[in-house]
């Protein structure tokens, strides 16, 4: 059965139709989800794209979180549905509450766009299902507030519950314990600030981020 | 009564801050000798609608809380300024 994807789009989004094409290029179909919307249907996983979700301003996803479908993405996942925030997505979700820790800006107070190697931490989610632990994956980043941050309380939780997905191998922004991705603790939510989705074909200079996308999908990478 | 409020956002303690520290670093080739503990922040003005100051502080607070803040590594201190 073909996948649904549901792209959410806020004013400011930019990485919607990268989203789109990748999942499409899985064999998955994808619908654009607008920020004012209240109900989410007929839709089988969700993602919130990078960009800059209401012009980033006041911190990124302070805003985004309080777009009317976030309580719509709330529900899918409390459902058990499959949602993945990526770069300004996983800021939203962290600003949302549904991603524990937050983002804040890099070490070096530079915007970032460079490619990474990602360390595939834990299978236990639906982004890295299909991948293997301690698999090395290159991954591009491209933001300016991608400093993983918690409290050590918070940091023994997700340690405890493996709920630290990715961690950079070297890393670019001063992130806590190197992380790149984290999931909720069923598994089910995942955020990342690499973008996997520019990651699905030679052309891009790596198609490492089929691996990620397509069990997020739940196909196999080679469809 | 409409109040005037203050609101500062900073991060908390113990929060690395990064734009902190490259302030403070700058500041000893400009002259500025002895500063250290540099924190940098946000600050927002505005006018609340209240009945006294204990309630304009409250719902000042409330929504530094909610908006103005992000509580996993930000707080927050509210001040009322003036009152007509």
């Amino acid at each position: 059965m073909t996948t649904r994807v549901g792209v959410v789009v806020f004013p400011g989004s930019n990485c919607e139709y990268d989203a789109a094409l990748a999942v499409e290029s899985l064999g998955a179909t994808s619908t654009f989800v607008w920020h004012s919307t209240t109900h989410i249907s007929d839709v089988d996983a969700i993602i919130l794209p990078g960009g800059f979700a209401h012009g980033d301003y006041l911190r990124p996803g302070a805003i985004a979180r309080f777009s009317p479908v976030m309580e719509a993405v709330a529900a899918f996942a409390a459902d058990g549905g499959p949602v993945l925030g990526i770069c300004n997505g996983f800021q939203v979700l962290t600003e949302a509450g549904l991603l524990p820790g937050a983002l804040q800006k890099n070490r070096g107070l530079t915007f970032l766009c460079e490619p990474t190697t990602v360390v595939v931490s834990s299978t236990r989610s639906v982004l890295t299902r299909g991948a293997s632990v301690g698999q090395e994956l290159s991954v591009p980043i491209n933001h300016f507030s991608g400093a993983y941050t918690c409290d050590d309380a918070t940091h023994d939780m997700l340690v405890a519950r493996d709920q630290i997905v990715l961690r950079y191998r070297d890393n670019p922004n001063g992130s806590r314990d190197d992380i790149a991705g984290v999931s909720n603790e069923a598994g089910n939510v995942v955020g990342l600030m690499p973008h996997p989705e520019r990651a699905t074909s030679a052309l891009l200079g790596s198609e490492d981020g089929r691996v990620l996308l397509a069990g997020f999908l739940g196909v196999p990478a080679l469809a | 009564m409409i109040y005037s409020v203050l609101v500062e956002v900073s991060l908390r303690p113990g929060i690395a801050d990064p734009e902190g520290a490259t302030i403070e670093r700058a500041l000893p080739a400009l002259g500025f000798t002895g500063v250290s503990d540099v924190r940098a922040g946000k600050a927002f003005r505005f006018s609340i609608e209240a009945a006294n100051e204990d309630e304009a502080v409250r719902h000042a607070q409330g929504l530094a809380d909610r908006l103005l803040s992000n509580p996993v590594i930000e707080h927050s201190v509210v001040r009322v300024e003036d009152a007509r």
